[in-house]
């Protein structure tokens, strides 16, 4: 049985539909952590200790936010700067975090095709993810493969919304079951609620 | 009465019309008051004035500015001058008396006469010197702090002198003297003149005495520390702003007297007095009500000085006055150029040092009478000797231009050290340490400011000083007190105090008078912010406002909205309320009432009708702005975009 944590950051939550839906499936699931990042520090005061603290005391940290302008809402920028210290997180004596997972789930506004060498956006998506990749090798800890929504904005209208939202609930009771396929995850680019690699019978 | 207000009419006159002139002229205000004596003179003489004993009353003047001058300088300040105070004036003192009784006696005195020259001219005038330097803000340099120190000593020298000086005497002279002259003389020149003959220490032995001396001192300290704070808290009750002056003065007049019966300087013992009271909250209040009267008593001391010059004796024996005062002056500022080496006084102080005291002073003028009536001097040379001394204090003004013209601008940028000196003074005045200032403080305090805090009410300020603040008694609208809190040094001025026509008023003086000081000023309510935004404050806070904001903030995130989006709503609501403040504090004018200001009632009107739609759920005018950066685009929005970005990319 692993501990998670999830951390759920929208500014505009009352706008949201993908993240919103997502975030009240995870809200509700048992022996998880769930935390509104901007509910609870909607003026940016975040409490380093308490959230140190929790990161200690748990496996899993899965970061839930919308993709803003190829980076995370403000708020976890600020909850990195704040809660990843040096002696804690990283540098001399900063091993406290070493051999935990981080997995993110996001939703991006374009499709998916966008995010190819020959799309749009120009880069696959992993490339925008890779501060946050290199942030979780600095600190020990593995970055498993992220949990994604493309074209998130039309997801409501033609019915995607609700695959992804059960592939989510699927993932986050895996991962705290122990019965997520990490090292299958590690191999992957990003997981979708069709390849998700879970381990017997995890089909919801 | 009729003659004193003639008298007081002359001295006032001659003062206010000289001292402008002389100010403009950059001549100073002692050589002002200086002229203004010797343009007096005739008349004076004509009506048979008393101008020495008038003198004798003014040197009262000198009393308070030591008083003052003990007030600025914190016991421990005191004690690092120690060395300065003992080494620097004791061997000027020492050594120009010796000089001067040399040449004295090399020009034919017996050495008692010689040596009671010496002692003498080797006093400075404490009057001028303070004074200007004060004017020039030239206190806290390093030649300033000599110059200080020197005089300091001379002061305490007086006394020794006194005792010393009727050994000198010659019998042939005491026996010329009238009996009652003589038997007189002792105590009506006793130091600072007072004409009194209170001393009950004639009669005591050596260590009666001593005795007796360091029990008042003791009184003075204790006095000082235990017995000000009752004192004025029972005076506060009254409410009376005179009654604080007069308690002030109470406290000189009561410092001096005391001094004059265990047989010490006046001058010296309030000056003690203010050293003792300089760490006490009252300290403002006590430096701003004395100030006015120092200053015109000194005003008065100089105006006396300058018209009790002999003329006829004068230019009966030019050339040897003119020579001896030169001769004197030269001697004086060559001692102290020397001693400026030996402790390490250097650049431009060092100039300042030497010229400022290279005078004779107003202890010259007690001293020579003090001599002539116990038989130490002939009248005769003791009429040319005053001349001298007069003279010499007349010159000294100029020598203070040449600092001022020729020397300092040749050191002005090896000056280096000065600017942080001024931070001597707080940084920051607080007016009004109630609930609102008391946390403005405490905030400035733990970032590292220093802060001088006002306010009124006693028993505050001693709960406030207990915790080490540095807080003072007194009202911040007074110009006085400001002055004496330092609003000249200070870069800004925070008014948290409870009325609001006060704070209004406040705000007008300062920006008027010291533009440069930022003003963070308590807003009572709306109006009160549109009388202070007339009054030239820009930075206003109303003090009820931010409280009501987090509780509606903390009642909509109870009602269930998302706390991020409450704080928006929040944010949005105080930055469109900012807004109407300050469209609406242009159109107010005071003078108007408002129901007639029709701009006003315009644009208000129109805010309210704005507020109406709000209140009502119509529009969204001020949650909008802050939110539109999280409203997704329109589906439609999207596909354009992504079609739009392809089509770019397959051109």
């Amino acid at each position: 049985m692993a501990k998670l944590i999830v951390y759920y950051a929208h500014p505009g939550h009352q706008f949201s539909q993908v993240n919103r839906a997502m975030a009240k499936v995870v809200a509700g699931l048992e022996r998880i952590t769930f935390v509104d990042l901007y509910a609870e520090y909607p003026r940016f005061e975040i409490d380093v200790g308490l959230e140190q603290a929790r990161l200690l005391d748990h496996d899993v940290v899965l970061l839930q936010f919308p993709m803003f302008w190829y980076s995370t809402p403000s708020l976890i920028k600020e909850w990195q700067d704040l809660v990843l210290e040096h002696g804690f997180a990283y540098g001399s004596g900063g091993d406290r975090l070493e051999g935990k997972h981080m997995q993110l789930a996001i939703s991006a506004a374009g499709p998916e095709d966008a995010y190819t060498c020959n799309g749009y956006q120009n880069y696959p998506l992993r490339t925008f993810l890779t501060p946050l990749e290199q942030t979780a090798r600095l600190c020990k800890m593995e970055f498993v493969a992220p949990y994604v929504l493309y074209g998130s904005l039309h997801a409501p209208a033609n019915g995607l919304l609700e695959a992804h939202l059960s592939g989510y609930r699927r993932l986050v009771e895996a991962l705290r079951d122990d019965r997520y396929d990490i090292g299958a995850a590690l191999e992957l680019d990003t997981v979708n609620p069709d390849n998700l690699p879970i381990l017997d019978g995890g089909a919801a | 009465m009729n003659e004193f207000l003639l008298l007081a009419f002359l001295f006032l006159i001659a003062g206010v019309i000289s001292v402008p002139v002389a100010s403009k002229l950059g001549l100073g205000s002692v050589l002002g008051y200086l002229l203004a004596g010797i343009a007096l003179s005739p008349l004076l003489a004509e009506l048979d004035v008393d101008v020495v004993s008038i003198q004798h009353f003014a040197e009262f003047g000198v009393v308070m500015m030591l008083f003052l001058v003990g007030l600025e300088l914190e016991p421990k300040m005191l004690w690092q001058m120690r060395s300065k105070l003992l080494g620097l004036g004791g061997l000027q003192v020492g050594i120009t008396t010796l000089a001067i009784a040399a040449i004295a006696m090399a020009f034919g005195h017996p050495w008692s006469i010689a040596l009671a020259i010496g002692m003498i001219f080797a006093l400075s005038s404490t009057a001028i010197v303070l004074q200007t330097l004060n004017e020039k803000g030239l206190m806290k340099s390093d030649g300033g702090q000599s110059s200080f120190s020197v005089l300091l000593f001379q002061d305490i020298a007086v006394i020794p002198m006194l005792a010393f000086l009727p050994l000198l005497a010659v019998p042939e002279l005491v026996d010329t003297l009238p009996v009652e002259a003589a038997g007189h003389g002792g105590a009506k020149s006793s130091d600072g003149g007072h004409g009194l003959e209170l001393s009950f220490v004639d009669g005591l032995n050596a260590w009666q005495r001593g005795l007796v001396t360091l029990g008042a001192i003791a009184f003075v300290f204790a006095a000082g520390t235990f017995l000000t704070r009752p004192v004025f808290r029972y005076i506060a009750i009254a409410r009376l702003r005179e009654l604080f002056t007069a308690f002030a003065l109470l406290l000189v007049v009561g410092i001096a007297l005391l001094m004059i019966v265990v047989g010490l300087s006046p001058a010296l013992g309030a000056f003690l007095a203010g050293v003792v009271l300089a760490n006490s909250e009252y300290r403002h209040e006590l430096e701003s009500d004395v100030a006015p009267f120092k200053g015109l008593l000194l005003g008065l001391f100089f105006i006396t000085v300058g018209a009790a010059i002999d003329f006829g004796l004068l230019f009966g024996s030019l050339g040897a006055i003119v020579g001896m005062t030169l001769g004197l002056m030269l001697l004086k500022a060559g001692v102290l150029f020397g001693l400026s080496y030996l402790f390490e006084i250097r650049g431009g102080d060092r100039w300042l040092f030497t010229l400022s005291l290279a005078q004779a002073g107003e202890f010259g003028f007690v001293l020579l009478s003090f001599t002539v009536a116990n038989g130490v001097i002939p009248p005769g040379l003791s009429d040319q000797l005053l001349l001298v001394v007069a003279l010499s204090m007349l010159l000294t003004p100029l020598l203070f231009i040449v600092y001022d013209k020729l020397i300092a601008p040749r050191y002005a940028g090896a000056q280096a050290r000065e600017p942080d000196e001024i931070d001597e003074r707080g940084s920051v005045i607080v007016a009004g340490h109630g609930r609102f200032g008391g946390i403005v403080n405490r905030i400035l305090l733990s970032a590292g400011y220093k802060t001088v805090v006002l306010d009124h009410q006693s028993e505050q300020l001693e709960m406030v000083r207990a915790f080490g603040v540095k807080a003072f008694f007194g009202d911040a609208t007074r110009p006085d007190l400001l002055h004496a809190a330092g609003i000249e040094d200070a870069s800004m001025l925070v008014i948290a105090i409870d009325d609001r026509e006060q704070a209004t008023e406040l705000v007008r003086y300062v920006t008027e008078h010291y533009p440069d000081v930022y003003i963070v000023v308590r807003a009572r309510d709306r109006h009160h912010v549109y009388e202070l935004w007339g009054a030239g404050a820009r930075d206003i806070i109303r003090e009820g406002f931010d409280g009501a904001v987090r509780a509606g903030r903390s009642a909509l995130e109870a009602l269930g909205v998302h706390p991020y989006a409450a704080e928006r709503k929040v944010r949005g609501f105080v930055e469109n309320d900012r807004a109407q403040l300050r469209e609406l504090a242009d159109l107010f004018d005071p003078d108007i009432p408002i129901q007639e200001n029709k701009p006003y009632v315009e644009k208000a009107r129109e805010f309210i009708d704005r507020a109406e739609e709000v209140m009502t759920g119509r529009s969204k005018d001020f949650s909008s702005r802050a939110d539109r950066g999280w409203v997704p685009p329109s589906l439609e929005d999207v596909d354009a975009e992504v079609e739009a970005s392809d089509a770019a990319r397959r051109s």
